[in-house]
This record gives structure tokens, sequence and C-alpha cells, in this order.
């Protein structure tokens, strides 16, 4: 909510400059070109069969309404690609922002810059149908605790699963998604956690018999995972971008793509 | 002397110089920020016991096991032509494997087969691609010390009587395995880092910690952490096989 | 002459192109000592390679007290703690003290444990290495190492003692210490077959002295007919350019 109304604080300062659609103007890496990274390989949904150059995928769809918004046009539009390491190390940057579902956090915020949300991730269980069986219809947290989990090691998922689940056995970590799903393949893990649409994607379409086992109240939480766009520490450009986000935010844009794109997300049971 | 004052020279210059770079301040925050070290430095050491057992209870195995290839290369006579090229095949195709593949391999896909938990556990069967890999190389050092014994060794125990399983035990090993100590330090050496490979599959081990550090803090120092815990251990190691191989060589010159 | 102890009738050796022995026909007799003598390379080592069944032979037969061992599939184990064999390289294993080499294969091979102890304790004293029998061989001169290296061969109760040019890779000091044992051996009545290069004790102490040349027999008899009034011209010739 306060990140919102900053926001909107932002958007009403700096609309005069976008209005003459300068703000960005000579704070890019190349003038007149908007650089975005994103991961390697990029995930569905966020960018559709790996190729963000399409704009389909909310993350892909978010950057070219972005970037229009900001003035630039949708070839004026340039995709790098980066790992998380390269992300956050210091040194110059190849990309001016970078999209690829990072959470914000306090710790990371003193290395990089961050955007505004535009996004709010609910996290939902990613288990298969078998321990679904097991656990019945509604979940309980006691359930959740006897489980054994998985979790990759550069999301936040650890820290929610260690301190809001606290299951009785410590989780395994991984590199990336696919060994979490080969881990819970090979009945290594009952349940991992992810961000809700990459579990529903993986339950659908990775994992065999997968299942989402419900999704936490993003609202209930003390400090709900948001997405922001990655930025250089110290970047000229953050002022442009939120102004950008928070004029998205505003006018129902953000909202209307979330629901072209993640509109799976809803009807997955909350877990209480 | 001249020595010291070479080291001197570049210790002071790297000293001085390498703070005067520009991006000195953002490196020095990303990888060597001492409230993270502190911070994250009991966790790792933590996390490197785990390291540590894995270690332990695989070395008893891969000796074992480099030992029975080892014995199955050499077997002498005809009948056990098959063991000999069991004992060949196993070596070519571990040692050929990288270890990562393995683990992999192993840690995902045979429990993928369908065991029951725990017999599925990362833990069990990481150790088990750890070992297979190992004990192939042991299994060449070894055979290389049973073939760097002289055939005149073999030959007094044999005209003694002594069979040939005693001849192995009693005369050509004891000497064999003393000659490749040395060798066999180095691959422990070796060993105690891949042991951190094993997090590929799930357990966290030190490596890993420190990337879920590295992740939630957005910084580079745990890693140094890990670094630092690792050479206190490999640096005394290495420099123990050093000694073993330069006393091994004194005593057969 | 009574049933020789060891008998090699016709014995043939080739390594690759090398023919070592050509039809070898000899006898030894129960407490005799016999002498090879020959150049290098005349056959020597493998004939006492063949006696024990270490080389297998090509062809012929190995009898020992009438039984041929040279037989393909012959069980040697048993043989081979009747005929001990000791070699120019000592062959000591280098990680045992000198007790420990003698005493492993009458523990392992005649499953003798604690009484093994007093008659190995006897043997090194005998030869005069009773402040040496914890020693390594590292610790030891050539001379003593050779010595245990007998008393190894001995302790197994051998009724045939093959000696394989020892005292070859001796310094020459040390070389009458080893010959000593075999004189005292002799007298004890063990049966003997010895390669050597040490001709006045072939003359001195053997029974008879068998000259090989290029893998036969060349001549063989009593150790006066051999030195003093040898009948064959490659014997002479062998004799003047050793006894120079």
């Amino acid at each position: 909510m306060k990140t919102v109304l900053t926001a909107a604080i932002f958007s009403a300062l700096a609309g005069a400059a976008l209005a003459d659609g300068h703000c960005a103007a000579g704070k890019t890496l190349t003038d007149g070109t908007l650089t975005i990274a994103t991961g390697n390989p990029a995930y569905y949904p966020w960018v559709i069969d790996d190729a963000p150059e399409s704009g389909q995928g909310f993350e892909a769809a978010v950057a070219y309404a972005l970037a229009e918004e900001m003035g630039f046009a949708a070839d004026a539009v340039t995709w790098v690609r980066t790992s998380f390491d390269e992300a956050i190390q210091p040194g110059a940057k190849n990309f001016d922002i970078n999209m690829q579902q990072y959470s914000i956090t306090e710790e990371r915020d003193k290395v990089v810059d961050f955007s505004a949300p535009y996004y709010t991730a609910p996290q939902a269980v990613l288990t298969t149908e078998t321990v679904m069986a097991a656990g019945g219809t509604s979940p309980t947290m006691d359930f959740l605790k006897e489980l054994k989990w998985g979790v990759v090691a550069s999301t936040t998922a650890l820290p929610v699963v260690m301190e809001q689940i606290q299951p009785n056995q410590s989780p395994l970590v991984y590199d990336d998604n696919v060994n979490v799903t080969a881990a819970i393949q090979a009945g290594q893990i009952d349940a991992a956690l992810f961000d809700l649409p990459t579990a529903l994607y993986l339950s659908a379409v990775v994992v065999e018999g997968g299942a989402i086992l419900g999704q936490f109240d993003p609202n209930a939480a003390e400090d709900p995972d948001q997405f922001g766009a990655l930025m250089p520490e110290g970047s000229a450009l953050k002022a442009c971008v939120d102004a950008a986000l928070a004029v998205m935010t505003e006018n129902g844009r953000l909202a209307e793509i979330e629901a072209q794109w993640l509109q799976e997300a809803t009807g997955v049971p909350l877990i209480k | 002397m001249i020595a010291g004052l070479s080291t001197a020279i570049v210790v002071v210059l790297v000293v001085v110089l390498v703070p005067l770079a520009p991006g000195w301040d953002a490196v020095k925050r990303s990888f060597f920020d001492a409230e993270t070290f502190v911070n994250t430095f009991p966790t790792l050491l933590r996390a490197f016991l785990l390291d540590v057992a894995i270690f332990a209870w695989s070395v008893p195995m891969i000796f074992a096991l480099g030992l029975a290839i080892a014995l199955a290369r050499g077997a002498q006579s005809a009948a056990l032509f098959p063991l000999r090229i069991f004992g060949a095949v196993y070596v070519d195709l571990f040692r050929g494997i990288p270890v990562v593949l393995l683990v992999y391999l192993v840690g995902f896909g045979v429990p993928g087969l369908g065991l029951p938990r725990p017999w599925n556990s990362p833990y069990i069967w990481g150790t088990v691609a750890l070992v297979l890999t190992y004990s192939a190389y042991v299994a060449e050092v070894l055979r290389s010390g049973i073939e760097s014994i002289h055939a005149s060794q073999r030959n007094a125990a044999i005209c003694l009587g002594l069979s040939s399983r005693d001849t192995m035990r009693y005369v050509i090993l004891p000497q064999a395995i003393r000659r490749v100590v040395p060798a066999n330090m180095n691959m422990l050496v070796a060993l105690q880092k891949d042991v951190a490979l094993l997090s590929f599959i799930g357990p966290v081990e030190i490596l890993r910690q420190a990337g879920i550090f590295k992740s939630l803090l957005a910084n580079f120092t745990p890693y140094v952490v890990a670094a630092v815990i690792f050479l206190c251990v490999t640096v005394p190691a290495t420099r123990y096989a050093d000694y073993l191989l330069n006393k091994d060589r004194n005593a057969r010159s | 002459m009574p049933d020789p102890k060891l008998s090699l009738r016709g014995v043939e050796k080739s390594f690759g192109e090398a023919h070592v022995l050509r039809g070898i026909d000899l006898n030894i007799g129960a407490g005799e000592l016999v002498c090879l003598i020959g150049a290098s390379g005349s056959g020597k080592s493998t004939l006492l390679r063949c006696m024990n069944g270490l080389e297998p032979v090509d062809d012929g037969a190995v009898l020992l007290d009438g039984v041929d061992i040279a037989e393909p599939g012959f069980d040697l184990g048993p043989i081979r703690q009747r005929i001990g064999i000791v070699f120019q390289s000592f062959n000591l294993f280098p990680h045992m003290s000198a007790y420990e080499n003698v005493a492993l294969a009458p523990r392992r091979v005649l499953q003798e444990t604690d009484t093994a102890r007093p008659r190995i304790e006897a043997l090194f004293q005998r030869f005069g290495l009773a402040d040496h029998i914890n020693k390594y061989p590292d610790q030891l001169s050539g001379g003593q190492q050779q010595r245990v290296a007998v008393i190894r061969a001995l302790a197994m109760r051998p009724e045939t003692l093959l000696l394989d040019e020892i005292t070859s890779a001796l310094d020459p000091e040390l070389v009458g210490e080893v010959l000593d044992v075999l004189r005292q051996l002799r007298n004890d009545g063990m049966t003997m077959v010895l390669a050597t290069h040490e001709m006045s004790f072939a003359r001195d102490v053997a029974d008879r002295v068998v000259f090989m040349d290029q893998g036969v027999i060349a001549e063989e008899g009593a150790p006066e007919d051999i030195f003093s009034n040898p009948k064959r011209d490659r014997t002479r010739r062998f004799l003047a350019s050793v006894l120079r």
C-alpha cells in the first residue's frame, strides 16, 4: 500500500517531465534505445517460448508497455540476457532495466536499485497428486510442516518456508526450477515453494502428476513478495521507470496485462 | 633475501594500488563486507560440517571399492578374464564421466526409478556418485602402485610357498599402498572440493549455504567466507601431501 | 648311486627367439652340493628357476623324488616348501623386519604361530645375526641381507636349496660371510645347487661341478677334474678367462 502511495506521489511530481517525453532522454546506455534484460532462459508465463521480442508473456508485455509509457517505440527496445549473479555484481551493467521476477528486498536494495513493484506474487505450493491424496482436500499448516520441502536457492522462497511453514525436516535447496522438479519426481521432496504463476506452469507442464496444493494470501503476508525491475545502483532512469509504472497502475494497464497472462492464478485455494 | 624483498614489494603494491582503483569501494562492499563476514560465518561453518561428514563416510567406501577394482584389473588367471574386463570398463567409464553429470544421473535418476524413502535420499545417491568416480581414480593409482613393485618381490614370495592371495596381501599391497600415499592425498584434497557438487541435488552444504546468503543479501562475501574455511583445510592437506611426496622421493634416491 | 633327489630329463626352455636351455639332463643326489659355472647368459639361472617350477619348461621332465613337477597343472605350492631358492638380489621384503621376513611363510604356509619363533631365533643365532633380528633390510649390509635371505629359505625346512649367484651382488669383503653359511649347510647334509662365479669356493666345497655353455651342459665332473684337467676346449677357455 505504502509503495503504491509513493509511486502515486512520484507520478504526480514527474508528470510534467513525462509530458515532454524526455524523462529518459540521455539516461539510457544507448540514446534512444531502452535495453532490457531477462533471464536465460526466460520461463513461461513470464516470457512465452523464451522470446521476449514477441511481447508475449507477462513480463515481456509489461516491458513493452513500460517502454511505450516512457516514450520508446517497440523497435527501440533491445533485449539482453543475464544471470542473477551478473545483475547484482559490482561494475558496469549491460542493461538499463532487468526484469526476471526479482523480489524486492531491503538487502538487495543496498546493492542495486529496484523500480516500484509491477507484480505482487502470491507464493504457492507445488506438489504431486500423491501427496495431495495423503493431505486431504483442505491442507492445514500441520500437514505442511510434515512435508519434505525444496526451494530454489536464489529465490526468497527459502525464508518463507523457514519462517512461515517451519517444517520439521530442513529443506533441500536447488539451483533452478528444473532441479526442483527432478527432485519432486524422484520422490526426494514432497513440495516446493514458487511464485504462483511459475508453480502453475510447472504443475501443468513439467511435473508429471503435479498439483498445486494452494497459495498463501499475499495481502496477509507481513512482507509480500513483490517483483520489481532491477537497475544499477544509483540509476538515473529509476524516477522515469517508477513514474511510468505509476501511470500504468493508475490507468489499469498493469491489471489488464496481469489478467491476460496470469489469469490462471485466480481460483487457486488459499492456505490458512 | 631477494625473494623476501620482491614479495614485500608486490604485497605493498597490491595493498596500496588496488584500493586506488575507481571501483574498489563497490568491490569491497560486495566481496569483503566485514559485517556480512561475521554474520554468515557460524552458519557456513555449520554447513561445512556436512561436507566433512560426506567426506568422512565416502573415503572408506572409495578405498575399499578402489582396491577391489585394482585387484580385479590385475587378476592373472584366464578364468578371471571377465573380472579384468569389468575392471577396465569400470575405470574408463567412471573416470571419463564428469562428476557433475554422475551426481545428477545417480542422484536424481536412480531414486526416480521409484525407490521409497529413505532409500531415495540424495545423501545416499550423491555419495554413490562420488564413490563411483573416485574409486575409479583410486583404483588406477593403486594399480600403478602394485605394478611398480618389482616382479622379484612376487617371485620371492611365491618361492616361499605363499599363495598368490597371501603374496598380494602381505608382500605386494603393503609396499604398493605406501608408495601411492602422496598420490592418494592429492585425490582426497580434490574429493573434499567435489563434495560440494552434492549440493546440486539438494543437500545444503557450505557452497550452497553461501549461495543462499548471496541471493538473500545480494553480496558475495559469503563465498569468501566459504573459501577461507576451505583453505583452512585444503592448504595444510596439500602441504602434507607434498611433504610425503618429497619424503618418498628422498627415501628412494 | 642311489635314486637322485632331483633329476632333469631333456629340459628345453626358450624366451621368444632365445633358446636358453637345449636339452639338459642332470641328476642331483641327496646331500650333494652341485656348482653350476659358466659365462653370464649360459643358462645357469634359468636352469635353477626350472628346478622349482618358477619358470615352466617348454619340454622335458623335472623329477623330484621320481615325481614330474613340470607336468602342466601340477600343484607347485607344496613343492616350493621342499625346494628353497635364494636370489642374487636378496629380494627381502623391505617393509618387514628381518624376523618378519623369515616368519611370514612359516606362519602362513606351515601354520606355525608360536612354535616358529625359537626355531627362527636359533637360525639367526647360528648365522651370526642375533643382534640384527629386528632390523629392517635397509639397515643391514648386503652380506647380512643375503644371510637373512638364506635363513628365510631355511625356515621352511627345505630338503633342497637352490642358490642363484647369491654372492654376485656383494662387495668382495662381504662374500666370505655368506660362503661360510653355505659351508655350514653342506656339513648339515643339505642338498644344494649353486650357480656361482666363485671358482675357488666351487673347487673347495662342491661335490660336483657342472659347466654350462650356450644352454647345454658342456662338461661335468669332480671339481679337481674340471679345474685341473678339463677335457673340453671351451671349458679350458672359460676357466682361463675367469681364473686369470
